[in-house]
């Protein structure tokens, strides 16, 4: 916790630093901008941004505190970034165990798991919308906010499909063999020796998928114009960049602080999996 | 060998299940059959942008209760930076869209099967803004300038003025959703709707004067003006189900007319329907919404067609003609041939216009004049 705030105290030094010494028109090389202006407009001051934060989020009367919006929209994006989180995790865990299982899946499904996302979401992002609306599923009426959860969740099975089949596969020969002398089938094999020994890798892929999650759901409700989530926030408060600068930032502090809480939520799952973590390997 | 062949397999089977993924288009259920008595009928439609005062007549006649006294229930969908209304439209997600005409223009020529069938917006709301000490006063100065448009089909006006003014020496530069380009100075001249972006600049502090900006720092160049105007909001129908489908052709119709009559509602009661759209979900300031309900009432009122939503065959010709010879910096135009006759109709607007105006809504606006808006710092 101490360590986090250090870091965001760093993060604002440095900001405020740059700010007041560095170029002002910014530096390009050539047409591409390195480093930025260090105009109001463009790096509005710390503590502008703060305050604008507990002001009113529109002139009109009874509007309500811009961090109380933000907090509001951020709840809604963390609900379907959930949901897109524990979709991708069940497909990319599911996934993995098929490839773990069938040598012949890993084979035909790992190439097409690693370019499924090489697909970009501005191409995905209409597609899904169209097929989730013809869908109907007994008395399930899709929802535009289940497009932006299966965006998400298409962001967040990657890493888990991947960590968890080097997970599953990394016991030796020699475990595995023993396995075989007690006479164990591959589901016990799976349930007593693959599947923990599988956790190391697949804790920091679920914190992955957290992030992505996150970074989906975001994108996505800018790709569809979904209301009430961050993203469309973003989008609305892009109006607000020249007139009144330090608006424009507050959801995206929102989305830093969203995907954080989402990392730290999963970290506190992976508590109750901290007997089998005995030591964490790097995704 | 063996392994070849279980490859080969596997990949069939992929493939074949994505296909069958693929192909569950083909047997989709109209969304809005026809209702039987008292029920009301579904309706879609899909803007081309976030919810705002651009919409306002939708909104308002949702507000007041025109769709449902048409028997219709309507749900507005609002676009993101993603979503093509008129590929939505003739994909069948939605009954109806907005968008404008040079836009679906291409969209027909490219197989999709859209009627326009009201045109709101009778005037062109595109301009491109320069600061005042630039020096580019008319189209002929962006000769060597840097130009910002948003791409997209956004950029078309731009191009036929640049052509017909014989300006070819200039820079493109894509332009983000905010003013910040211009007011940087790494734009010259910047793409600004009457309704949004202008206003923008107006309500931004001048680290000059330390007041707002004026109208008198900036130049415009208007495309009604210059005559490279293109027509803008209509709203579109699925030309298949208008040819086969009776109760869409009905639906169609009370569609028109409660949407109309919101444009009326918005125009006498600017105040109200600014009010209605910030209800709906619009996180722009009040005198913003304001100043955009009145900039949007300029596009269609008073109405020079003999009544609101008529399409104007020359401004259509007008339209189709640019957007066939106009070329952009990539030597493309919009579409290679004439549109089929199925692009537009006024059967549906005409039918519901001679309602209206035997319910006593004035359907022309000649009387109307625009409310004085004032700008606050940030919109507020």
């Amino acid at each position: 916790m101490a360590a986090a705030l250090g870091a965001v105290a760093l993060l604002a030094t440095v900001w405020e630093l740059y700010k007041a010494a560095g170029p002002a028109q910014g530096w390009s090389l050539g047409q591409t901008r390195i480093l930025p202006r260090t105009s109001d407009l463009a790096m509005p001051h710390t503590w502008d941004m703060l305050q604008r934060l507990v002001e009113p989020i529109t002139g009109a009367r009874d509007a309500a505190p811009l961090w109380r919006a933000v907090l509001d929209a951020g709840a809604v994006s963390l609900g379907i970034a959930a949901v897109g989180w524990a979709i991708g995790v069940g497909v990319g865990l599911l996934i993995a165990v098929a490839m773990q299982r069938l040598r012949v899946v890993e084979r035909a499904v790992l190439p097409l798991v690693i370019l499924s996302q090489t697909v970009p979401l501005i191409a995905l992002a209409p597609l899904v919308r169209s097929w989730g609306s013809r869908l109907e599923i007994g008395s399930l009426e899709w929802a535009p906010w289940m497009s932006v959860a299966v965006i998400a969740s298409y962001l967040a099975f990657f890493p888990v499909a991947v960590g968890a089949l080097r997970g599953l596969q990394s016991p030796s020969a020699i475990q595995t063999e023993l396995m075989h002398a007690y006479g164990a089938g591959w589901w016990t094999t799976l349930l007593h020796l693959r599947a923990p020994a599988a956790v190391p890798h697949v804790l920091p892929a679920l914190r992955l998928a957290a992030a992505n999650a996150v970074i989906g759901t975001v994108v996505a409700e800018v790709a569809t114009g979904l209301p009430g989530g961050l993203g469309r926030m973003i989008l609305e408060l892009a109006n607000f960049a020249g007139s009144d600068p330090a608006k424009p930032w507050a959801p995206i502090f929102g989305a830093v602080v969203l995907g954080l809480l989402a990392a730290g939520i999963v970290t506190a799952l992976g508590a109750g999996l901290a007997r089998f973590r005995r030591m964490e390997a790097s995704a | 060998m063996t392994r070849t062949i279980w490859k080969a397999t596997a990949a069939a089977l992929t493939a074949g299940l994505l296909l069958a993924a693929c192909s569950d288009g083909g047997e989709e259920t109209a969304p809005a059959a026809s209702g039987s008595a008292g029920e009301l009928t579904p309706v879609k439609l899909q803007l081309q942008w976030l919810t705002q005062a651009q919409f306002a007549g939708y909104y308002a006649a949702l507000d007041q209760g025109y769709y449902e006294a048409e028997g219709l229930d309507v749900e507005i969908l609002p676009s993101g930076g993603d979503i093509v209304p008129q590929d939505a439209l003739a994909q069948g997600e939605v009954d109806y869209a907005i968008a404008w005409v040079p836009k679906v223009l291409g969209s027909i020529e490219q197989g999709a099967g859209v009627t326009n069938v009201a045109q709101i917006f009778e005037r062109s709301a595109t301009l491109q803004v320069a600061f005042a000490d630039s020096g580019i006063e008319s189209v002929a100065d962006l000769e060597g300038k840097t130009i910002g448009s948003w791409g997209y089909g956004n950029e078309w006006e731009l191009f036929a003025g640049l052509n017909k003014a014989g300006v070819t020496d200039f820079e493109l530069v894509t332009q983000a959703f905010d003013m910040l380009g211009l007011l940087n100075g790494d734009i010259d001249a910047a793409q600004a709707m009457t309704y949004n972006e202008y206003a923008q600049l107006l309500e931004a502090e001048n680290p000059e004067t330390g007041e707002l900006y004026q109208p008198e720092d900036f130049t415009v160049i208007d495309w009604n003006v210059e005559g490279t105007a293109m027509l803008q909001d209509a709203i579109w129908a699925d030309t298949e189900r208008l040819e086969s489908d009776a109760a869409y052709e009905e639906t169609t119709v009370k569609f028109l007319k409660a949407s109309l009559k919101g444009w009326a509602y918005a125009r006498d009661n600017a105040q109200a329907a600014a009010d209605i759209v910030t209800a709906a979900g619009s996180t722009l300031g009040t005198s913003h919404q304001l100043w955009m309900t009145n900039e949007t009432n300029k596009l269609l009122w008073p109405s020079t067609t003999g009544g609101v939503g008529t399409i104007d065959e020359a401004a259509w010709d007008a339209t189709v003609a640019m957007a066939m010879e106009t070329v952009n910096e990539t030597g493309a135009s919009i579409i290679s041939a004439q549109p089929p006759a199925s692009a537009y109709t006024n059967e549906y607007v005409e039918q519901a216009l001679s309602e209206l105006t035997a319910e006593g809504v004035d359907v022309v606006g000649e009387g109307w004049s625009p409310i004085e808006v004032t700008l606050n710092a940030g919109g507020a």
